[in-house]
């Protein structure tokens, strides 16, 4: 088996199909300590065209960065400066 | 028990400036009576909403931060639900780190360069 294995031969270097870029939680990278409601522009990082909260696992936070984003887009829902519902927002 | 807290409030649109300035010291004038020290407050002025409240599309943004006991917020709560010139209000608890963000907001920190946010 392990001779079958060494015959096998990539035309193209296998690493190739593995290249996504390594996902890190940007909070804990940069130190940021505090997400606030009140930034729209830093939020809307995490929301798609709709305005849906986009899911952890594409923006890479941590499980507790995360909670702490969707609480901040809660409540700037809640405050009218995000729609609940929307359109082409970006 | 002192806690730090931020309230946003947004105020109907078709008052004037006058009235704005009103409502924002009634409010002031209301948490120094109470005891309450006020850190700071701003008022952003008329921005449009993003879904309209009351059927109004614009609303008059302020926020007011200040140090308060914990049993003396609803009180402050009820009185802006009596307030008809007020349309929504929000009232959150700051931590240490929210605390520490505001006065680094206030000094210029955070401007609007998008590098100089991911350093925050």
């Amino acid at each position: 088996m392990a001779q079958k294995k060494q015959q096998m031969k990539f035309v193209v270097s296998p690493q190739i199909a593995t290249g996504q870029q390594k996902k890190y939680c940007r909070f804990k990278k940069n130190n940021i300590k505090y997400v606030d409601y009140r930034d729209v522009d830093f939020l809307m990082r995490f929301v798609n065209e709709q305005g849906k909260l986009l899911p952890r696992r594409i923006t890479g936070n941590s499980l507790k960065w995360q909670r702490r984003v969707s609480t901040a887009v809660r409540r700037a829902r809640q405050l009218a400066l995000m729609p609940y519902v929307g359109d082409n927002l970006k | 028990m002192q806690n730090q807290y931020e309230t946003t409030i947004i105020a109907t649109p078709i008052l004037t400036d006058e009235q704005y300035k009103d409502t924002i010291d009634t409010y002031k004038k209301f948490l120094k009576d109470n005891g309450c020290e006020i850190v700071h407050d701003e008022s952003w002025g008329l921005k449009k909403l993003a879904y309209p409240i009351q059927k109004k599309n614009n609303g008059y943004y302020f926020t007011i931060e200040f140090k308060a006991e914990t049993s003396f917020i609803q009180k402050l709560e009820t009185e802006y639900k009596r307030d008809e010139r007020i349309l929504r209000f929000l009232t959150v608890k700051l931590d240490k780190y929210g605390v520490d963000y505001n006065e680094r907001k206030r000094k210029g920190e955070f401007k609007k360069k998008k590098t100089e946010k991911e350093e925050a």
